[in-house]
């Protein structure tokens, strides 16, 4: 199974990104891209920090280890490169209440208020009902993770932070909301804490890239969301072209499956060449799968055009054929480092 | 989160679990999508399942099937790509049922579609609730400016108000007996389950009750543990945004009643015989541990699940041939030849092969720890579905043609 070289090239591209938000129409495989990137980054020699908010757990799943408490834990190293010596990968598992009740005892030291704000529900209607909330709570936290401060004084510092972040369709509103609350709220603490946290996703410090398979729908998803981005004044970084098909066959090969021309008696001989019990039925049937893999590949075709077209760097991801597991995000990670993600 | 029905009071229907062993070799039952869509008893069918699993092209196909066997049919959509809704006359949003152009008459049925505006829906329940000087104070509050318009969350609450009005409606007038639904692609897939519950925990909650207390005038609630939340809140939010949002909640107030009984009703009416649930995944782990999880959930809340449509599964394979058998005989063909056409072509079987036997696998382990949940497994199409054929294509699969 080989890739064709894509424009990324080697040499990490986002030298200044400390934060790397990872966004993606579902389905296209978002998460396993997040965490391959943080292992990737983390084979440069990176201490790096992977976030998730959408209370899946899909990291200790991919990691394969326990649940992720709201709490900082490490849970994989970086490959070791060459002379370099890898990083480690830290992961954190954030959850609205939990952001908001630290969140309150770091900046308002409310210890004994943040309980009465508990038993009055205040809480519970802040991370549940009132919406948006969540969404602030939820990128305050990565913000504190990505700038760590004088407040958190034990707190362990990384060079990059990787976010698992919400879907293509959702992306901009989750990014943004602290600019919405900002408007809501015109002065007071919360205003200028709003307004950091914006400052910095809209700074170069901050990437977010897109995943995308080559299907219509969510490059047409992915190109709207690279739109809405940039209307929101956030940094677009790069496209992520995921499950990718194998290509065994050569671009001749392909077109002669497509038109019925792949010579019959040539297979049939290699085939028993190869010692195969070979009948018509056998070489019929690999005829019409590779026809149909050839429609399909002219269709991935199709689509990497117009991907290349959104004019941001692409990087591609073989589809594993087993899924993905611990082996397999490292195997895909080192092919993001070797196309110059990280 | 415990019973979101709020019917503790009545005795929970207990389905018998078959354990694994019960189940190993049997199948599970078949989903009959045209016994479904033909039961003149099936009144609303909810699709629900996680993100990219091809929820709006399966609700719009179901749809489309439905009519063209004879019911009258609107199909609620959430956020269709933009050509099927074009094909489908919904490309503006204006949050009214339309016909859809082309649809096969034959039968008798017809098919509208619509789709879903939350700002548009809230504004609406509002107008129709409040007075108009309260509406004007609720439609100008920059809380539920932000509220209705951009905030996650709310398209759930709207999806329920919405399903609620039409069915209402439709009840009225006879304009259909079919409500087809998609759902918002929400965080927590079952966001719109628990839409009701937490409008009411919204409206019992002590907080409201505490934001409220200065507009209704006792100070009675006045205990030291309401001074410490103010001051706290005083101090994260600032006065004034405290001030616009007690404004918001005082105006809102008796709104949230009638969204509450509304919102409870529609629960009421999800859980009737009339609704079926149809659960769509795609044969990869995560997709199907979500459908497990829903699964889960529409039994624990009593709502009538109807089965699991497995959309995007790879086609067969033809060749009677394994995939390590080919992937030995393509290493011995590139050893002498390293850009054999026919090794290509035996790789690229290996690897359809081992993709079958992996979703073979995940939807015969699902089937056994959900042996009573009856399936229908739709294959992948080679180009995304943006016309009526597609979706009558979709339709001929899911009916198992």
């Amino acid at each position: 199974m080989s890739l064709e070289p894509t424009p990324g090239g080697p040499g990490p591209q986002w030298p200044r990104a400390q934060l790397h938000v990872v966004s993606g129409k579902g389905g296209t495989g978002k998460s396993t891209v997040a965490a391959a990137l943080a292992l990737a980054l983390a084979s440069t020699g990176k201490d790096v920090l992977l976030c998730e908010v959408e209370g899946r757990q899909g990291i200790a799943r991919m990691f394969d280890v326990e649940p992720l408490p709201y709490e900082e834990r490490r849970i994989a190293r970086g490959l070791p490169v060459g002379s370099v010596a890898p990083g480690a990968v830290h992961a954190l598992h954030i959850d609205a209440e939990s952001a908001l009740l630290d969140y309150l005892a770091m900046y308002y030291k409310l210890g004994r208020a943040g309980k009465a704000l508990d038993r009055f529900g205040v809480i519970d209607f802040a991370t549940t009902i009132a919406p948006g909330v969540r969404d602030v709570l939820l990128t305050g936290k990565v913000y504190e993770a990505v700038l760590r401060n004088a407040r958190n004084k034990q707190a362990r510092a990384y060079d990059a932070v990787v976010l698992d972040a919400p879907p293509t369709g959702r992306i901009s509103q989750f990014l943004n909301v602290n600019g919405e609350l900002a408007g809501l709220a015109k002065v007071g603490p919360i205003k200028s804490q709003a307004d950091k946290v914006m400052t910095l996703f809209r700074s170069p410090r901050t990437v977010v890239h897109l995943v995308t398979v080559l299907e219509e729908m969510p490059v047409q998803e992915t190109a709207d969301g690279i739109a809405q981005l940039r209307d929101a004044g956030l940094p677009v970084g790069g496209v992520i072209v995921n499950l990718v098909r194998p290509r065994d066959l050569g671009k001749e090969d392909l077109r002669a499956a497509r038109k019925g021309s792949l010579d019959r008696e040539r297979v049939m001989a290699d085939l028993q060449a190869a010692k195969i019990d070979v009948t018509h039925e056998l070489v019929g049937a690999l005829l019409v799968e590779a026809r149909d893999h050839a429609e399909r590949r002219a269709l991935e075709d199709a689509q990497r055009t117009i991907v290349r077209g959104l004019g941001r760097p692409t990087y591609e991801l073989p589809r594993l054929t087993d899924g993905v597991d611990l082996g397999g995000l490292y195997e895909l990670a080192a092919r993001l480092k070797d196309q110059g993600l990280a | 989160m415990t019973n979101s029905s709020g019917s503790s009071s009545t005795p929970h229907r207990t389905r018998p679990r078959v354990g694994p062993l019960a189940a190993t070799t049997e199948r599970a039952p078949r989903l009959d999508i045209d016994a479904l869509l033909d039961s003149r008893s099936t009144g609303i069918i909810v699709c629900c399942g996680s993100g990219g699993v091809g929820k709006t092209t399966t609700s719009a196909a179901l749809a489309l099937r439905a009519a063209e066997r004879g019911r009258k049919v609107v199909v609620l959509t959430i956020d269709p790509a933009r050509r099927l809704a074009q094909s489908l006359g919904i490309e503006t949003l204006d949050n009214t049922p339309r016909p859809v152009p082309g649809v096969g008459a034959g039968a008798g049925g017809t098919l509208d579609a619509m789709m879903l505006d939350m700002k548009r829906t809230f504004d609406e329940v509002v107008l129709s609730q409040a007075t108009e000087e309260k509406a004007r104070a609720i439609l100008e509050n920059p809380f539920y400016i932000a509220l209705s318009s951009s905030f996650s969350g709310t398209q759930e609450y709207m999806a329920m108000e919405k399903l609620g009005q039409i069915h209402t409606e439709a009840q009225r007038d006879g304009t259909y007996d079919l409500i087809v639904v998609d759902t918002p692609p929400s965080r927590s897939a079952l966001d719109f389950l628990d839409a009701p519950e937490r409008l009411s925990s919204f409206l019992d909650g002590r907080f409201i009750r505490l934001l409220l207390a200065p507009a209704r005038g006792p100070a009675r609630l006045m205990t030291a543990g309401l001074g410490l939340v103010t001051s706290a809140l005083t101090k994260i939010l600032g006065a004034q945004v405290l001030r616009d949002m007690q404004t918001f909640v005082a105006a809102f107030d008796t709104l949230f009643g009638g969204f509450r009984q509304r919102a409870q009703k529609t629960f009421s009416l999800l859980q009737a015989n009339g609704t079926a649930f149809v659960v769509i995944a795609a044969p990869e782990p995560d997709a199907l541990r979500e459908a497990a999880y829903f699964v889960e959930r529409l039994t624990e809340d009593e709502m009538p699940l109807a089965g699991l449509i497995i959309n995007r599964a790879s086609p067969g394979i033809g060749a009677d041939l394994s995939a390590e058998e080919a992937t030995a005989a393509a290493d011995r063909l590139n050893a002498n030849a390293p850009d054999s056409t026919t090794a290509g072509l035996l790789r690229l079987h290996a690897d359809r092969a081992r993709i079958v036997m992996r979703e073979k696998h995940l939807r015969e382990r699902w089937a056994t720890a959900h042996p009573d949940v009856a399936s229908a497994v739709v294959p992948a199409l080679s180009t995304d579905v943006h016309d009526l054929a597609g979706l009558r294509r979709v339709g001929d699969l899911l009916a198992g043609g």
